[in-house]
């Protein structure tokens, strides 16, 4: 074609080309309007809203201050919550992934039938409801009355009830089992793309089973790992449901300060500013994460 | 004493017998191939001798030694398997150095094997590339690189060749088979490709249904087949029902209105096999019709249409003039070119 044709279709209204990218706009505005609707403007409203004052008796204030983020990095009181939050979280993470990239191997491992019963029973808890999987290890460790504590009382093993109910470890506890399942399928799914061959020729070279993991299978599965690890991080920091009933009022999350601050304090400003701060942590360092892994496994993995 | 044996090795998969009765014993430095239709249990004997399955029945032994009380990892075999499973973490030359690690090889030593192994592939100057980042003709050479590196007293090949086109295909057979030659590593090689089959090994094993039907030389397999399976499997054929008449003097062999003197010890009918290539345009012999004449440059393809059913004509394009479609021919082929089966023994 020529360059004078070229010219004189550049020129003509509307080109091919903008008549494209206008179709485009009008195939994503509904998608795009709900997104704007229900994700962008509520979390822009937070944003402003931790900006604002509120007073025991005046309400909430429309005016810019800085108070409420200032009360938050100053007070030592927060800066406990909100590192209780990634403790649990990173326990939580490491449970995870020592307990269930071992659970996704030998799954992957199974024959057929065992195959999908075990995977039922795996994936089965996330049909049940986060309040009542938590409420049933404070059945199981809750007190003097809890099952487990009252037969191991009865048995002479301990003297006292094996303290559970508002303890970090019984957070954890509870949180790494609803957990279990992200890491086990994301580290299943990285397991879904490794040869099955790679074993036997790692074994005709010499290699024992332990190396094989070791050398061959783990580094194969570590992006598995990881990315499921960004998973129950991202969601253990957030999680409510878990640390609301374990945790109580005595052991505080950022997410259930946040909760308290809207629900009962009725501070709406500084529980924004906690939700906000929680938010931009964890976006922080989840982006931070993968960036890092898709750098080490880029050459690898593309 | 052969190199390798295997006697009366089976394997049972509960009820389903995969692999029956194989017996075969291979010289040092040979090259052999197991080859046969998919389901034909080559592939469950290569995993038998590398130690990934035990057989139900028999035994494997290597110079002597019984290699299935063997743990596969010390068995020292060399395996190349369809899919190469290199290890996509590690670069080629980590790939190629791995068994050289398990045996404990000192650093300096590990890494002059590695080079050497590689450059005999071809693959010098890719030593730092990851698997991904290589051409399947290249990971191809890697595996074998890692395989012949660790110096195996067995290479196994489990259809090496068959994710390659046909080009590279060609190309790594002929590389093969050179390499094999100045190592004089044994070999077995596990293929559904007759051609390469033919072109690549000393001998052949055909299998069909878990059974050996003709152990030979390429040439052997292919002029001679043993059974039915074999002629069929192994290149084009044509079968073609015939008698044996010994009620006559002398007594004659005669398929439609081709005819020859009998061969001796059979009687009654009997099928004869021909391959396409040794059939001749004559004045005398079957009468055929050619339904379809096809030119593939240096050859000729006919198929026609005879008193004894179809059958195909392979003919040298040497500039003769050839017959055209719908002409009719009279086929002929002499005694020597073709192989008989059933029948009954005469007196």
């Amino acid at each position: 074609m020529s360059a004078a044709v070229d010219t004189a279709a550049a020129n003509a209204v509307p080109t091919a080309d903008t008549r494209d990218a206008r179709a485009a706009w009008v195939l994503i505005a509904p998608a795009l309007m709900l997104f704007v609707g229900v994700l962008v403007i509520p979390l822009a409203m937070t944003v402003m809203l931790s900006f604002h004052d509120w007073g025991q008796y005046k309400g909430i204030a429309p005016v810019f201050i800085l108070k409420n983020w200032h009360e938050i990095a100053t007070d030592p009181y927060y800066a406990e919550m909100f590192w209780r939050t990634f403790r649990i979280a990173l326990l939580t993470t490491l449970i995870t992934a020592v307990f269930g990239a071992p659970e996704a191997y030998i799954l992957n491992r199974m024959s057929g039938r065992w195959k999908s019963f075990f995977l039922l029973v795996i994936l089965g808890p996330l049909l049940i409801s986060v309040v009542a999987r938590t409420l049933g290890w404070a059945l199981l460790f809750g007190g003097n009355n809890g099952l487990v504590n009252k037969l191991l009382m009865s048995l002479g093993l301990i003297g006292k009830p094996l303290p559970f109910m508002f303890t970090e470890t019984g957070m954890v506890v509870a949180l790494a089992h609803v957990m279990m399942p992200f890491m086990v399928l994301s580290v299943w799914a990285a397991l879904q793309r490794v040869d099955p061959q790679i074993e036997n020729a790692a074994l005709s070279l010499g290699a024992s089973s332990l190396t094989i993991i070791r050398r061959i299978v783990l580094p194969q599965i570590m992006p598995g790992v990881l990315s499921g690890a960004i998973i129950v991080f991202s969601l253990s920091a957030s999680a409510f449901a878990t640390p609301a009933i374990i945790g109580g009022r005595r052991l505080k999350v950022a997410a259930t300060l946040a909760y308290d601050e809207f629900l009962n304090t009725l501070n709406w400003p500084l529980g924004a500013a906690v939700a906000v701060l929680l938010l931009v942590a964890l976006v922080l360092i989840v982006v931070g994460s993968n960036a890092l892994i898709e750098r080490r496994y880029a050459e690898v993995f593309r | 004493m052969s190199f390798l044996e295997l006697d009366r090795v089976g394997k049972q998969f509960g009820p389903q017998t995969v692999v029956d009765d194989f017996t075969l014993a291979v010289g040092k430095g040979e090259f052999i191939s197991f080859l046969g239709p998919s389901g034909c249990g080559k592939t469950t004997t290569l995993q038998m001798i590398a130690g990934f399955l035990d057989p139900s029945r028999g035994s494997i032994r290597l110079e002597g030694h019984d290699l299935t009380a063997v743990q596969p990892a010390k068995r020292g075999l060399g395996i190349v398997f369809q899919s190469y499973a290199l290890f996509p973490h590690m670069t080629a030359a980590e790939n190629v150095s791995f068994g050289l690690e398990m045996r404990r090889m000192p650093r300096a030593e590990r890494d002059e094997r590695v080079r050497a192994a590689l450059a005999m592939v071809g693959l010098t100057g890719y030593e730092e590339r990851y698997p991904r980042r290589m051409s399947g003709g290249q990971q191809q050479r890697v595996a074998l690189a890692r395989a012949l590196v660790i110096r195996p007293s067995v290479l196994l090949l489990d259809e090496p060749l068959s994710n390659l086109d046909a080009k590279l295909r060609e190309e790594m057979q002929i590389e093969l088979r050179q390499i094999q030659r100045n190592l004089g590593t044994t070999t077995i090689l596990v293929t559904h490709d007759q051609i390469e089959a033919m072109s690549l090994s000393d001998r052949i094993v055909v299998m069909s249904q878990g059974r050996i039907e003709q152990i030979g030389t390429p040439q052997e397999t292919y002029e001679r087949p043993a059974s039915a399976f074999v002629s069929q499997f192994l290149g084009k054929t044509n079968d073609f029902a015939a008698t044996v008449d010994r009620t006559v003097a002398p007594a004659r062999l005669a398929a439609g209105s081709w005819s020859a003197p009998a061969p001796a010890g059979v009687v009654g009918p009997v099928t004869i096999s021909v391959r396409p290539e040794r059939i001749g345009f004559g004045d005398t012999g079957l009468a055929a019709k050619i339904v379809t004449r096809i030119f593939q440059g240096n050859h000729w393809l006919f198929q026609c249409e005879t008193e004894c059913g179809p059958a195909i004509v392979i003919r040298q394009n040497d500039g003769t003039p050839q017959p055209a479609e719908g002409e009719t021919v009279r086929l002929a082929w002499r005694p020597e070119d073709m192989s008989l089966r059933g029948g009954e023994a005469s007196a």
